[in-house]
């Protein structure tokens, strides 16, 4: 296991310590553990001269940084007008089935959030959603239950 | 020059002038809630919007420059929907119980809604009961978020004027609040408990912890005796809480007011202020002996002063690493406090544990910092409870005074009698005039050379002054600091403070005695200070404070006779061992967040 | 009844050769540069519809050091999919007209303003931008493109909230003026413009402004790519003449059965069947980003427009009343109104409310929310209250 302090200080390397550095690095932190810890959140602010809170204050405006725990696979399901149209229900029942966890829990295991969220970019081929960055659409629920069945044996 | 008109009158203005400005200029009052002169502007309530003829969407005259050949209406039927709407959203996410509010009858919030909502709300109320958090944790400041109406004054407060940041805001959307790190307690977070926010504030969504029942319980119980301290700064403000214009000094009234209330013997912290120059002044000459005479390298200097306790957490909190350089005095509050169950005591022949301490401060830190664990050198709470100006002008008001028909009166002794050092204490500047004036004549045996004893240099509502001032004429004792040109600065406001620290650490000045007040002017500006505080009522604070000054018998700390004495009876000599154990105090490192 | 084909165009997409453009418009002078795309009436493709020469000329006229280039790829538009697929097939023609726009306006630095959903774009697109570089250098000429990535925030779309999310911060809308023009990314004057905009620079370099308003009507010269999605046997990215009639798009797109079209996304407006045929999809019309959806007669409006009061209030970014808590209440009152909590008379509550929020928000967000819910408001009354 990496440090937490670790990752934020080679990430402020790679990106430095002016303001403008913050989401580049708040990303990098949520792309190699999944979300920002409190710990992190604070790493940050000192390596960037920020307070905590504000570095909470901007990550928390943005949706794909969390500061909640999320597992290593976050699936987000678009639940924006045509997605909702064309069978999201059905999306998110099959997840919480597979999963055993309603939209907004982590498993046990951490290695699945289930979300909801905002267009994604995809409603030509709705439903759609993202498994962390990787977008997966068209979705019935044989092609769902295949996909998540993939990520259950990675 | 920028011509344009507002509601038909022509009027000029710089370039760059907003709307808003043009309009105060022709005397046309526009409603305003985030703006404030103090703090950058961010146009996000709306109340101000005006109607430009031309322009489809209505502007922000806050934010919005005045341009030449604008056609400006104030009270176009658009704006008059508009804004009433605005006042009414802004209603749905508040919870307004005004009848229990500490902001009651002085909440720029209630005094829209008195403007332009009357009868039913138009909207549905978005406060959920269930969901309502008070954060009471902080021993200064309480934080209802049910209150809020989220115009940010306070976090620019805190960002701009105390590079603190302890407040951001969070969340987007309906989401979106003021939050401490991850929602986190106050009192566990980077807070310095200004208050700065709390004057701020357009609500009651920030206030102080009242202790108002808590000294009421103290007055009405009989086994107890109890004593009161006043501030400087509190004597040139409470008038503006009970109806006087800013910058009336009320201080023969203040007195006159607590004996009605019930205060057992009304005293004065411009004593201990006198005192803590006496210490602070002989810590300064120690150091600089130390430094200049002995190469002595463990001692830091410059020397910052140590009277306010949002600058001391500012310190513990965010630069840890000078700590050294913070003098051990307590602040005034806490040296009289201390006293006030020893000395006081013994001269009144009275068991500790019987009195009660009570101060009125015109600030917020000092109730977090009476709290301390540090403060307890009596054997007791040096210091029970701590008031704001404003709770006790509550109390005043609570008790039927008529303020105004009261008489003057002078303060009870012991512990009630001071100087004009003692007063000055009160603004930004003061403690180093009052500090100057007493450690340059120990050195001199001569007074400082300025008329009239008024060190001009140091005072003013500038941000950061410097000064210097050459010895000269030295006693024996005194012979290394011949010649010296004494390097001091001052600061207040906590931006301030780290600008001029931060120069001192790189290395691009160098001081011998850094003056530093937590809020903006000093304590004539603190965060338990009348609502509203601004700079033109800043300056009225302090050309009172002043004016208080020069109308003193007496100028300088050492010469109050009472000062003499408690040395004489009972502590010694300044930094002597007994005035360490209850005079001094030290400082722990906080975490950064 | 005959309908009138729609006039599918191939300008987009089509390839051409970044050198034979880059120094064609190197030659150009500035001026040239600028009076060409004002001449050619290119309108932005981004939603807003500010003619882009116009913003141009202002940038050029500014005095400093240092420009931005701005390529705006956060299209957050519910149902706006096409500045993804013109990333993914021709990202160089992006580059290209970043390129140009800093050359007439006199900036050296690009930034691309990714949205996060697109992340997984981002390999590839590095690849075809370290092309570009060498090939710009091998032009003989300066201009450096990088990428920022958004991390899921509609408004990080405008302008100015883009800027603030690039610096570091929360993506809140600054107070305009100043406009980006004069003080934009890191306070420097900036171009900002959509991706499909900096397409359309390309392809006026290409044939020339003439050739370019050829196609289109005169307010909305060119043509403009489609992201058509909803009740639609064929929902996809099409790339069509500006200028038809609702009606003529669904005669192409309908399933037979549309009842209305929403055009410009949740922030546009709601197209009902009686106003098919006399409703232009264009700048005289309805503008939009590119975003069509329709929605046939089995649908409910009342769920469409609980979707996107839903979104807004996800979305808006909070900074200001009307939006912040307006949203909020447009939201609960026509919840209220259909539990029967309120009366249906609540709802010209809302519709006033919808107009304040129109005309004193902060940015274009809350702005346009009152269009989106008036316009389905006044056409399906019945399907909110019933
Ligand atoms: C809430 C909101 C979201 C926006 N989102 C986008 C967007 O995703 N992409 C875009 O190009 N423009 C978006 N815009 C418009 C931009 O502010 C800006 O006008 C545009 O990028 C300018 O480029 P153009 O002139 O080439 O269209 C948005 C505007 C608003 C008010
Ligand atoms: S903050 Fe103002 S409006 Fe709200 S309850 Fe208190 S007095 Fe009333
Ligand atoms: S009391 Fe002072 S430090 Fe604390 S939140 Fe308020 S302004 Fe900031
Ligand atoms: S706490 Fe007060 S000052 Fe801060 S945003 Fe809320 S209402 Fe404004
Ligand atoms: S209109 Fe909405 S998105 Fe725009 S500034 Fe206001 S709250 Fe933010
Ligand atoms: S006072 Fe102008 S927007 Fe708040």
């Amino acid at each position: 296991m990496y440090q937490i302090d670790n990752l934020v200080k080679d990430l402020v390397k790679q990106h430095g310590r002016a303001r403008e550095a913050l989401m580049p690095i708040l990303q990098g932190v949520v792309a190699q553990h999944n979300y920002l810890t409190d710990e992190a959140m604070v790493e940050v602010a000192k390596e960037l001269d920020l307070s905590a809170a504000e570095v909470y204050g901007t990550a928390s405006f943005y949706t794909f940084l969390d500061t909640e725990p999320r597992g290593k696979y976050v699936i987000r399901v678009c639940k924006t007008i045509t997605c909702a149209m064309k069978g999201k229900n059905e999306i998110i029942e099959v997840l919480q089935e597979m999963l055993r966890i309603n939209v907004g829990e982590t498993t046990l295991n951490d290695k699945f959030t289930i979300l909801e969220t905002n267009c994604i970019g995809w409603c030509h081929k709705a439903p759609a959603i993202l498994i962390n960055d990787t977008p997966y659409t068209d979705l019935t629920r044989e092609k769902l239950v295949k996909i998540i069945k993939e990520y259950m044996h990675q | 020059m920028i011509n344009l008109t507002i509601n038909s009158k022509p009027v000029s203005v710089p370039e760059g002038s907003t709307v808003l400005k043009a309009a105060e200029k022709l005397n046309i009052h526009i409603p305003t809630l985030c703006n404030h002169d103090d703090l950058c502007v961010v146009g996000n309530c709306r109340v101000c919007v005006v109607e430009q003829k031309g322009a489809r969407a209505l502007i922000a005259s806050c934010a919005h420059p005045a341009t030449e050949g604008m056609e400006i209406l104030t009270n176009s039927l658009k704006v008059r929907n508009a804004r009433k709407h605005i006042v009414e959203l802004l209603l749905s996410e508040h919870r307004a119980d005004c009848t229990k509010c500490y902001r009651n009858q002085n909440c720029e919030l209630q005094t829209l809604a008195n403007a332009y909502s009357y009868g039913d709300h138009l909207f549905i109320n978005l406060i959920k009961d269930h969901e309502i958090m008070i954060d009471q944790t902080s021993a200064s400041i309480v934080k209802d978020d049910s209150k809020c109406i989220r115009c940010q004054r306070c976090v620019r407060t805190c960002a701009e004027l105390q590079k603190v940041s302890a407040l951001a805001v969070s969340g987007k959307g309906c989401n979106q609040k003021i939050s401490t790190f991850h929602d986190r307690p106050l009192s566990h977070v980077v807070c310095t408990n200004c208050g700065q926010c709390i004057i701020r504030c357009p609500t009651g969504a920030l206030t102080e912890k009242t202790q108002i029942e808590q000294v009421w319980d103290a007055i009405y119980n009989q086994g107890k005796h109890v004593v009161v301290q006043t501030a400087p700064a509190v004597r040139v403000a409470l008038g503006e809480d009970l109806g006087y214009d800013p910058g009336e000094r009320v201080t023969g009234k203040l007195v006159t007011a607590l004996r009605q209330i019930g205060f057992d013997s009304v005293l004065d912290t411009d004593f201990s202020a006198d005192l803590t120059i006496m210490e602070e002044g002989t810590e300064l000459l120690t150091r600089l002996k130390k430094v200049l005479v002995d190469g002595d390298k463990e001692t830091a200097l410059p020397l910052f002063t140590s009277c306010s306790p949002g600058w001391i957490k500012f310190i513990e909190h965010k630069k840890p690493g000078l700590i050294p350089h913070l003098s051990t005095c307590k602040s005034p509050q806490q040296m009289f406090g201390v006293l006030a169950k020893t000395y006081y005591a013994g001269k009144r022949k009275l068991n500790p544990a019987d009195i009660v301490s009570v101060s009125i401060m015109p600030c917020t830190a000092k109730k977090f910092e009476a709290n301390r664990p540090e403060m307890r050198a009596s054997g007791y709470k040096d210091v029970d409870f701590v008031l704001t100006t404003r709770e006790l002008a509550i109390m005043i008001r609570q008790s039927g005074i008529d303020f105004r028909a009261l008489e003057t009166d002078n303060y009870d002794s012991i512990m009630g009698t001071s100087t004009g050092a003692g007063v000055i204490f009160g603004a930004t500047g003061g403690v180093m005039e009052a500090a100057l004036r007493t450690a340059y004549e120990i050195v001199t045996g001569k007074e400082v050379p300025f008329k009239d004893l008024n060190i001009v240099p140091v005072r003013g509502l500038e941000g950061v002054k410097e000064a210097s001032l050459k010895i000269e004429g030295c006693k024996k004792e005194w012979a290394f600091l011949e010649g010296v040109e004494l390097q001091v600065a001052i600061a207040h406001g906590l931006t301030n403070a780290d600008k001029l620290i931060s120069k001192v650490v790189s290395g691009e000045a160098s001081y011998h005695f850094i003056e530093i007040m937590a809020c903006p002017g000093g304590c004539i500006g603190g965060g338990g200070q009348p609502i509203p505080t601004n700079n033109t009522i800043r300056q009225k604070r302090v050309d009172a404070i002043y004016a208080e000054d020069m109308e003193m018998k007496l100028r300088k700390s050492h010469d109050n006779p009472e000062i003499i004495a408690v040395y004489k009876d009972f502590l010694g000599e300044p930094n002597s061992h007994k005035a360490h154990e209850l005079l001094h105090t030290q400082y722990i490192e906080r975490i950064r967040n | 009844m005959e309908t009138k084909k729609l006039n599918k165009v191939d300008l987009i997409f089509e390839h051409v050769d970044p050198r034979v453009i880059l120094t064609k418009a190197f030659k150009m002078s500035n001026d040239d540069i600028i009076n060409e795309v004002i001449e050619s009436g290119l309108k932005g493709r981004g939603g807003a519809g500010f003619p882009t020469g116009m913003k141009w000329k202002f940038a050029a006229g500014e005095k400093s050091k240092e420009k931005y280039i701005v390529c705006n790829a956060d299209e957050g538009e519910p149902g706006t999919f096409k500045d993804r697929e013109i990333l993914d097939r021709v990202a160089y023609k992006v580059y290209s007209g970043m390129a140009i726009a800093g050359k007439a306006i006199g900036a050296k630095k690009g930034v691309v303003y990714l949205r996060a959903e697109y992340k997984f774009l981002i390999p590839q697109l590095m690849m075809e931008l370290d092309g570009f570089h060498t090939l710009i250098k091998d032009i003989g000429y300066n201009f450096q493109i990088e990428y920022k990535l958004g991390s899921g925030a509609y408004i990080c779309g405008e302008e100015s909230a883009l800027f603030e999310s690039i610096e570091g911060y929360r993506g809140e809308p600054r107070n305009k003026p100043p406009y980006p023009t004069q003080n934009g990314l890191f306070g420097k004057p900036t171009v900002i413009n959509n991706v499909e905009t900096l397409v359309n620079i390309v392809i006026i370099v290409n044939y020339g402004s003439a050739k370019y308003k050829s196609h289109g009507t005169r307010f909305s010269t060119g043509a403009k790519v489609f992201s058509v999605s909803g009740d639609t046997p064929n929902p996809g990215i099409y790339e069509l003449e500006l200028g038809m009639s609702v009606l003529e798009f669904v005669n192409e797109f309908g399933d037979g059965d549309t009842k209305a079209v929403q055009v410009g996304g949740a922030s546009g407006l709601c197209v009902p069947r009686k106003l098919f045929a006399s409703t232009i999809i264009g700048f005289e019309g309805v503008p939009t980003g590119g975003s069509v959806k329709l929605f046939n007669s089995t649908r409910s409006m009342y769920n469409v427009l609980h979707n996107y009061l839903d979104f807004f209030n996800e979305e808006s970014c909070g900074n200001c009343t009307p939006c912040r808590v307006g949203c909020q209440q447009l939201l609960l009152g026509v919840e209220a109104v259909k539990k029967g909590d309120m009366k249906s008379s609540y709802l010209n509550e809302l519709a006033k409310l919808a107009d304040t929020m129109k005309v004193a928000s902060k940015c274009g967000l809350g702005q346009s929310v009152g269009n989106a819910f008036n316009s389905i408001l006044e056409n399906f009354r019945e399907e909110i209250i019933y």
